[in-house]
């Protein structure tokens, strides 16, 4: 922790001179303390609702505990094909985002760094940031416009090149590679941000030596500027690996549909269907907590691994 | 930085051309979508069921918008969604700033376990139905306040506002303390109208979230008057209530209905779309702060 940034005061005792001086600074921590202990802790505690039988009217405290030790609600999800079908969908989306997905800001930041009339590369960086800004359902509507069967965009040009008509949306194997392209599409330009802050980084002196001894662009892009933001894209890397069992809802909710379920439920959309939708809340928590716990150890394990080849952590 | 540019560009103009050329495509293929949309929601029926509507509008008229415009529904979740958005903008940005503040102080005695007691919820989240069952609890279901009261606040944004405060020359704060003002003084004195950029990106960011959610609304609401806009567009396009929507659109030729969804999509995301440019500067500096380790 920056100790040079922080303020420097002489190391106090816990006095009345103390408190006068600083009682002002917990007044101000009050309220977003006070939040985070309501909405962030106490779910934490009603997590033991997955090892307990809920009952809609005793406190959490006062529930019976499940059979199996507790485990019963666990061993249940594991035994549904429901949970395990969005487990294994949750698993493929996110290896498939972070395969095809992850290079592509790396590769747009470098391209971007080329752009030589500034004017330009700002209205580039303006409309490729655009997406971000789009909530899953205005791109779904979107998609839906640009995908449909025989009325949109993408088809109507298809097969005017003389193909046939592609169920973008419809067909299970379709509606995953779209899903993978809508996401690079929403996110490449807002995520090259930080890699173009790296660049920007970077010591002018290698790129004038290279010149110097005769690099091509592409050389230096290569033998440079990759290598400058190394550091960054495997704190990235480890974030993307870190959530590799997480799942966001907004996105897999706004664009299934009951024809690719089967690829699409995840267990965001598991848990909202068969918990709030359908009351089994012990089960869906259990599948909850298994899923944060899960994720924990995977974010602890990318960082050590990182730490290992001797990169920064993000901790 | 911007000598480092001109200093390693030193390639052909076909390099050049090359990478502007990349550049236009992709450019192109973020605004398309958008471009055909609009380009629906302001064509005539015939052109829209001839699927003759590419990227320029066709038989030219608003009809579709006036059909939003004139729907009292629309109308009232526009307005309920923005007055959700600013209040909740300044929750937020009240929230965070209380919540960074007095965590630069190094002579704050616990603040290494508060900031631990603030880290740990960025990394262990309890999950959906936890989150649920507390709001059930509290008898927050079904209230506006839990469209606002869960999310007032992202550790994520303290974290980013924290990194800015630090970067915030110390010695106006020494000065001020030397003066007498005390830590509530030099926060409205000094750190607030210095924090102009960053406060403009976590507006941005909490706006943008709170504009574009749904999920919560889905989960905590059913009073279809409480509806933020996001959450009646994703019915619409999932034609949940379709009936219900036929009848009240009165005549829908297949042709209007399409205009009318493309309508009410570009309804719902152009206060976003004019807004978040004039940030860019912003934003940008947000970003990168969030990525300053700790």
């Amino acid at each position: 922790m920056g100790k040079n940034k922080a303020f420097k005061a002489p190391k106090a005792k816990f006095d009345k001179v103390y408190f006068k001086r600083y009682y002002q600074l917990y007044l101000l921590l009050a309220l977003p303390l006070i939040y985070l202990l309501i909405f962030k802790y106490v779910p934490m505690w009603y997590i033991l609702i997955a090892f307990k039988k809920y009952s809609i009217v005793l406190p959490v405290h006062k529930m019976a505990w499940a059979k199996h030790n507790g485990m019963e609600f666990f061993i249940k999800a594991f035994k549904s094909k429901d949970f395990l079908v969005a487990l294994r969908n949750t698993i493929m989306l996110n290896l498939k985002d972070l395969i095809v997905g992850f290079p592509v800001p790396i590769i747009f930041a470098l391209i971007l760094n080329e752009l030589r009339v500034k004017r330009f590369k700002k209205v580039v960086q303006t409309i490729t940031y655009m997406p971000h800004f789009l909530s899953w359902v205005v791109i779904y509507g979107l998609a839906l416009q640009l995908f449909a069967p025989s009325t949109g965009l993408v088809n109507l040009f298809v097969e005017k090149l003389g193909g046939n008509s592609i169920n973008f949306l419809g067909e299970p194997g379709n509606w995953v590679r779209t899903y993978i392209g809508l996401g690079i599409w929403q996110s490449f330009g807002w995520n090259s941000i930080i890699y173009l802050a790296a660049i920007a980084g970077i010591s002018p002196d290698l790129y004038e030596a290279a010149s110097v001894d005769g690099a091509s662009r592409f050389q230096k892009m290569w033998h440079i500027t990759l290598p400058g933001i190394r550091s960054t894209i495997i704190v990235l890397l480890i974030m993307a690996l870190g959530n590799i069992i997480g799942s966001g809802f907004d996105r897999p909710f706004a664009m299934a549909n009951p024809t690719v379920l089967e690829k699409a439920e995840v267990i965001a959309t598991y848990v909202y269907k068969a918990g709030i939708k359908g009351s089994q809340f012990s089960l869906t928590a259990a599948v909850g907590l298994f899923q944060s716990v899960v994720n924990v150890f995977f974010l602890l394990g990318a960082n050590w691994l990182s730490r290992k080849f001797g990169e920064r952590g993000i901790w | 930085m911007e000598e480092s540019r001109v200093v390693h560009s030193t390639g052909s103009k076909i390099g050049d051309a090359i990478f502007i050329l990349i550049c236009l495509i992709i450019s192109l293929m973020c605004i398309i979508p958008m471009i055909n949309l609009l380009a629906k929601s302001v064509s005539g029926t015939d052109y829209l069921i001839r699927r003759e509507v590419y990227l320029l509008p066709k038989g030219l008229n608003f009809d579709a918008y006036m059909h939003v415009l004139k729907d009292a529904k629309y109308i009232r979740a526009f307005v309920w969604t923005a007055f959700l958005t600013v209040i909740c903008t300044l929750l937020s940005l009240t929230m965070t700033m209380l919540c960074a503040y007095p965590l630069i102080f190094e002579g704050l005695k616990g603040r290494k376990i508060i900031n631990i007691f603030v880290t740990i919820t960025m990394f262990f989240n309890a999950g959906i139905i936890p989150n649920y069952l507390l709001l059930f609890r509290m008898g927050m279901l079904d209230t506006p306040w839990a469209l606002i009261v869960p999310s007032c606040m992202s550790v994520y944004n303290v974290i980013i506002m924290r990194s800015f405060f630090y970067g915030i020359p110390e010695s106006l704060r020494e000065s001020a303390q030397i003066d007498g003002a005390s830590f509530i003084r030099i926060l409205v004195s000094i750190y607030v109208p210095l924090s102009k950029p960053v406060m403009a990106t976590l507006a941005l960011f909490y706006a943008v979230g709170r504009w574009n959610g749904y999920s919560d609304a889905l989960m905590y609401i059913k009073d279809k008057d409480l509806y933020p806009l996001q959450l009646l567009l994703y019915n619409i396009l999932k034609n949940i209530n379709a009936v219900e929507v036929a009848t009240q659109e009165g005549f829908t030729t297949p042709g209007l209905n399409e205009a009318i969804k493309c309508a009410i999509v570009m309804f719902s995301t152009i206060p976003i779309i004019c807004i978040y440019p004039f940030l860019q500067k912003y934003f940008i500096s947000g970003v990168t702060l969030g990525a300053v380790k700790e």
